[in-house]
């Protein structure tokens, strides 16, 4: 019998399409800002998915090295995990995604310098929905150095994973090989140059990585 | 061939094809497929102007960078580019329809110059940017104000819309256009002209667009940097025309509609 599900190394390594993330889908995150949600410059807290683009100048592998800009000290790791869709819009499969950041406050204008450094998404591998763990089950641990700094779970999502889907192909179709990842519980954790990454999932492969210190 | 010739991406006869302007007779309506076949420019239908690219095309869009823009919506000018990103599923071609979703109460077009990446560009001095366009080409920039929100703003669900991003309808290569902030921009709704502008008064030129993000990400042949709309953006609505129009580049048409019918082209009949 032809068995319809893809096999991991049929799955492309890198996207293939738009990696979408989203802000505020814990509910920590809003609730850290209290009060300021309601204050300029943002008026109100927000009611549509707080989107961004990750693009492709920062994909990279699992198993790199990230050079992390001269002028910062340490970046940003926010552990996440991404539906990967199909074709017809359906979730094809499943990875996990270390989204670094530029550490900033300010949620007002697209953090584009801040999230879109060369090297600032690395990518695990993709594994189809049917051998994945539901991304509702999944446990992220992420450690630095060998030490554990955080465990993200996806069970109490301001949108969870379909609710979020619904509300974001409302306005705009993801395509196959299009990502949107399911967002980063806050605090989100630093990390420097010289320092091994790793983030790792029951049901998911393993994704690692260094950081460098750019030379000049 | 003319290495200068306005290029075109289209749909005939069941396939894509590359085809540019005859040259021979610019702005006569006639088109040469690669296979040197003739055809009026209104029996094809109309892709956005770029070659299919190894990896995700990353699509950059510039809000406020024109002074009078920035006045017209209540803002300081920036001090540093106000960029934000956009995903190619939001792009369509030439000629095509634009949904309008019923209950908005502002939806706005806004003409840009678009510039087409060349070459990897990574720290590029401003003196050396343009050695790095491949080409050029118009967008309209559709924004529904309606859904703007102050978080992460311009925000996606304004800005990055199924069937909002014409692009179109000619690839033009960097050799054709010497000055790429010496052409006029307009556009009309319905033949009136409703928005004026001209790439002199950018803020940040499209030099300065490419050394600024390339200092802190590499851009890739096929990369999109979407330069910013002049003062003049109104309300449109369903059956409106809007041509979005740059100097030398291209007139990109739209039709509006309230919701997307079969047949994306029938409202259009073939050109003289």
């Amino acid at each position: 019998m032809h068995d319809p599900r893809p096999a991991l190394t049929a799955l492309p390594l890198l996207p293939t399409g738009t990696v979408y993330g989203v802000l505020m889908n814990f509910p920590g995150e809003l609730a850290a800002l209290g009060e300021s949600a309601h204050q300029p410059p943002y008026q109100s807290p927000p009611r549509a998915p707080v989107l961004y683009i990750k693009p492709a100048n920062t994909f990279r592998t699992a198993g790199s090295s990230v050079t992390v800009p001269a002028e910062l000290e340490a970046v940003e790791v926010g552990a996440t995990v991404a539906l990967v869709l199909g074709s017809g819009g359906h979730v094809a499969a499943l990875r996990l995604l270390a989204d670094l950041s530029e550490p900033h406050g300010n949620h007002f204008r697209p953090p584009v310098k801040a999230r879109c450094r060369d090297g600032f998404l690395v990518v695990g591998a993709a594994v189809a929905v049917d051998s994945a763990p539901r991304p509702d089950d999944c446990v992220l641990t992420l450690t630095v150095d060998g030490q554990p700094v955080q465990n993200t779970r996806f069970d109490a999502l301001v949108r969870p994973p379909a609710a979020l889907l619904a509300d974001v192909t409302e306005f705009m179709t993801l395509h196959s090989g299009d990502h949107l990842m399911l967002g980063c519980d806050r605090p989100v954790p630093l990390a420097r140059p010289g320092q091994r990454v790793e983030l790792s999932c029951p049901g998911l492969p393993t994704l690692a990585f260094t950081l460098t210190r750019e030379t000049a | 061939m003319n290495a200068n010739a306005r290029r075109a991406r289209v749909v005939w006869n069941g396939q894509v094809h590359d085809a540019m302007e005859a040259f021979d007779n610019p702005g006569q309506g006639l088109l040469q497929l690669d296979s040197g076949l003739r055809l009026r420019q209104g029996d094809v239908q109309w892709l956005p102007p770029l070659r299919p690219v190894a990896r995700p095309r990353t699509i950059l869009a510039l809000g406020l960078n024109y002074a009078d823009h920035a006045k017209e919506l209540a803002f300081k000018p920036p001090t540093e580019p106000l960029a934000f990103l956009k995903g190619e599923g939001s792009l369509i071609g030439h000629d095509a329809h634009t949904l309008r979703p019923a209950g908005v109460a502002f939806m706005h077009y806004e003409c840009e110059l678009a510039v087409v990446v060349g070459r990897t560009a990574r720290r590029v001095r401003p003196e050396d940017a343009l050695d790095f366009v491949g080409g050029y080409t118009v967008a309209n920039d559709y924004a529904i104000r309606d859904f703007l929100e102050n978080w992460y703003r311009p925000n996606l669900r304004v800005k990055n819309r199924d069937t909002c991003t014409p692009l179109g309808p000619w690839f033009v290569p960097a050799a054709a256009v010497p000055d790429p902030q010496a052409l006029a921009l307009r556009t009309t709704v319905n033949g009136t002209v409703t928005q004026q502008g001209h790439t002199r008064d950018m803020i940040f030129g499209v030099a300065d667009l490419i050394a600024h993000f390339s200092g802190f990400m590499t851009l890739e042949p096929g990369d999109l940097i979407l330069t910013g709309t002049p003062d003049g953006v109104v309300n449109v609505q369903p059956g409106d025309v809007v041509v979005t129009e740059i100097e030398g580049i291209g007139a990109l048409r739209n039709t509006l509609v309230d919701r997307l019918s079969a047949n994306p082209t029938a409202h259009h009949p073939a050109q003289p």
